[in-house]
């Protein structure tokens, strides 16, 4: 039997006058799963993830959320949190103070509702008795999530949750969200920060000009057919060009290379599989293979200059 | 079976009740330091303003009540509700309700909002609600602060009322309690369009204006030689009208028409903002006001309620015209003489004469009696006379009036200087001109007390 659905959308439309934000978005994310959302600007995420929160219904096609089938405005069901556009803070309000005034318009007592909890969850505990006036963007985010973390989500919807990071503060979110799905919520999450996606995700979907052009895990994007750039140093630069050029499929791309130790090799996964074999049956030994830019990266800038070519 | 539990508890709904919303709403509002600020002068700044004013030698005699200041504590709390009319409370319904709605818009909290509460409808029931209670508090804090002020800095005296009869410092007490209640219905007025600006405007500054230049034009319009219908059809009329509580018998006519009108425009004003905050699309990011909806759903219902207004009022009421007329003058100025010769008289010591013994009347004209005596202008002039008890001859004063278009009235005395002219007298607080000299006092606009 296959997980219950956090997310189920069919054929969903929206339209704003006579922009089209969404056209027939089909959409599965199952519980407890990291689900990223990727798309250039306009592909329609942020409506996507306001649907999602219920602050707009389709114009059609059908959106169950958590086993709720969600058929007008604000009717998103209870466990359902996040934020769209930033997080919602009032800064002449302290981190503790916004979460307290939170807590009571739900109707929880701000004592035992674990404020404390969830701003340590974030790091926010040094300066939870600060004004959010003073924070900084990473801050706010934090303490956005913080926010949604009160309620106790079963679906977490966040939009550009890594802005204004810091290494550390990153460190957290991860740590939260990844919390968050072991403990079986599903996350939803949009964002322009491949590696974040690529650390999170179990799976993503790339949305342009409202249509959705890939769905599905990571891995099978990099199985795509598609040919990637891929940074190579070796034991031996000279005789691992030699076999480089010598292999079909693979071509050499001098100019992307920036160290004369490094060769950046453009080439499908079964011609590098190829070249690889070939270094090591001549005692090349392979210090580094990665990609230049991720797959998932790859196929975003594919989609882009698509875009710009349209 | 675990996706059917989940169903279950997915069409679990639930919305936060406007008792919450309200609460939350009123932590946002008060935790704001301009907020603050404004609570901390309202309840503060009367009573300071009112107690220095009040030991100063001169006074703010251009104000209502302001030339009462050193008689009564009472005089400052209705020299501040003439101020506050003017000034104070359309700009505190502007800060207030001005902006309740536009700073989600300036944070960029309204989805933040929505999703937490998820019913708009419930969101401006709170919205509205927690800014008219922080406008009571700052409305209730200017009334308290000035009467504590007064009454501490001049103590609790009979006050002389816009027609000279006096009041006892328990009728004064409650007949500004009263006036002060009375103005709560244009300020009502005022923060309903405060809200239909915030809502129809956005975080555009004009919203957050809003009250404040209706206010402005309101006042402006009441300089103008308006009709008295049209005057009455202001929702600020009541701003003035309240002057009318301070007369024998009460000039109620005037004031419950400006208080009906302006509960409408509060009522009808909402009532638009509320129907604009439930059309807004909050999916839309780039939400600046609603433009040409704000127009046609804010403010031409409104232009049309005044027009209405207008209509109703010019119908159910008698008054034509400026509503100043030479007969209701004469009457005025007649009644308030003889109140204050009663004041005078008893002051210089003078044996106790009645107002019915007085048989005061006056008698008016205008531009030299060159001119139609109706209508407002600095060109009436009024031969007041009088009766003494065992005394054969009239006696007579002249004043001249500065008539002002919304019926209020300054009586300058022109002679003879032993009546009206300058001099001081000796009251229970001590020297004062005499009250002959100059006074205030107003004409009804309408036909509905009689004198």
């Amino acid at each position: 039997m296959d997980a219950p659905l956090a997310i189920r959308a069919r054929g969903i439309t929206k339209s704003f006058g006579e922009v089209v934000a969404l056209d027939g978005i089909d959409l599965d994310v199952a519980q407890g799963q990291i689900h990223g959302l990727v798309g250039p600007n306009g592909a329609g995420k942020t409506t996507l993830l306001g649907l999602l929160l219920g602050l707009a219904v389709a114009d059609s096609g059908r959106l169950e959320i958590l086993g709720a089938p969600l058929a007008r405005a604000l009717a998103a069901p209870d466990g359902v949190a996040g934020f769209v556009d930033g997080p919602g803070l009032y800064p002449s309000l302290t981190a503790r103070q916004n979460l307290a005034a939170l807590a009571a318009l739900r109707g929880q007592d701000a004592r035992t509702t674990g404020i404390d909890d969830v701003l340590a969850e974030v790091g926010l505990t040094d300066v939870a008795d600060d004004r959010a006036s003073g924070f900084s963007l990473g801050m706010r985010q934090r303490l956005g999530l913080a926010a949604a973390l009160l309620t106790k989500p079963r679906l977490l919807v966040l939009d550009e949750p890594s802005n204004g990071l810091d290494p550390a503060g990153k460190k957290h979110v991860h740590r939260v969200l990844t919390r968050l799905a072991a403990d079986g919520t599903s996350v939803v999450l949009s964002s322009h920060r491949m590696d974040d996606l690529e650390a999170l995700c179990s799976e993503v979907t790339i949305l342009a000009t409202g249509r959705v052009v890939f769905s599905g895990p990571l891995s099978k994007l990099a199985a795509e057919d598609r040919e990637l750039d891929y940074r190579l140093r070796t034991s031996d630069p000279q005789a691992a060009r030699q076999l480089a050029a010598d292999t079909a499929g693979i071509h050499l791309d001098d100019a992307g290379a920036r160290d004369a130790e490094v060769l950046v090799v453009r080439a499908l996964v079964s011609a590098l599989d190829e070249l690889v074999a070939r270094l090591v049956n001549a005692g090349v030994a392979v210090r580094e293979l990665a990609p230049v830019v991720s797959p998932l990266e790859a196929a975003f800038l594919a989609l882009s200059e698509q875009q710009e070519e349209n | 079976m675990t996706a059917t539990i989940a169903a279950d508890r997915a069409a679990d709904t639930r919305r936060v009740s406007v008792a919450r919303g309200y609460r939350f709403e009123l932590v946002k509002l008060v935790s704001q330091w301009r907020i603050r600020l404004l609570v901390l002068a309202c309840w503060v700044a009367p009573a300071l303003f009112v107690a220095a004013v009040s030991q100063q030698s001169s006074l703010p005699v251009d104000t209502l009540f302001g030339r009462w200041m050193h008689a009564t504590g009472w005089a400052g709390p209705l020299v501040t509700l003439g101020f506050s009319g003017t000034w104070a409370l359309p700009l505190l319904t502007s800060v207030v309700a001005g902006d309740v709605f536009a700073a989600e818009d300036r944070l960029g909290t309204w989805r933040h909002l929505l999703v937490a509460v998820r019913s708009p409808r419930r969101i401006f029931a709170a919205k509205a609600l927690s800014s008219l209670t922080v406008i009571l508090l700052l409305v209730a804090g200017l009334a308290c602060s000035s009467a504590a002020g007064g009454v501490v800095a001049v103590g609790n005296q009979p006050l002389v009322g816009l027609d000279g009869h006096l009041l006892t410092p328990g009728g004064a007490a409650g007949t500004t309690l009263l006036a002060w209640v009375c103005v709560l219905a244009p300020t009502l007025a005022l923060a309903a369009i405060g809200l239909l600006g915030s809502v129809a405007l956005g975080r555009s500054p004009m919203g957050l204006l809003l009250p404040a230049l209706v206010a402005l034009a309101m006042q402006l319009a009441q300089m103008l030689p308006l009709p008295v219908a049209v005057r009455l059809a202001l929702p600020g009329y009541t701003f003035i009208a309240w002057n009318g509580l301070f007369t024998s018998p009460r000039q109620l006519g005037p004031l419950l028409i400006g208080i009906v009108v302006s509960l409408v425009w509060a009522v009808i004003a909402t009532a638009l903002a509320y129907l604009l905050f439930l059309r807004r699309d909050f999916t839309n990011l780039t939400y600046e006001g609603s433009g040409r909806r704000a127009l046609t759903v804010g403010a031409l219902p409104l232009v049309g309620l005044l027009a209405v207004t207008v209509g109703v009022v010019s119908v159910a009421t008698p008054a034509t015209g400026s509503g100043i007329e030479q007969e209701k003058l004469q009457r005025s100025v007649a009644t308030a003489f003889a109140h204050l010769y009663r004041m005078q008289t008893e002051q210089l010591n003078r044996p106790d004469v009645t107002e019915e013994q007085l048989k005061a009347t006056a008698t008016c004209n205008k531009g030299g009696g060159k001119l139609t005596p109706e209508g407002p202008g600095n060109d009436w002039r009024c031969v007041v006379s009088w009766h003494l008890p065992d005394v054969e001859a009239a006696g007579s004063a002249i004043y001249q009036l500065d008539v002002t278009p919304d019926g209020r009235f300054v009586a300058d005395g022109d002679g003879p200087k032993e009546v009206n002219g300058y001099f001081l007298v000796q009251t229970p607080t001590g020297d004062a001109p005499n009250p002959l000299w100059q006074f205030d006092g107003n004409v009804e606009l309408l036909h509905t007390t009689k004198g």
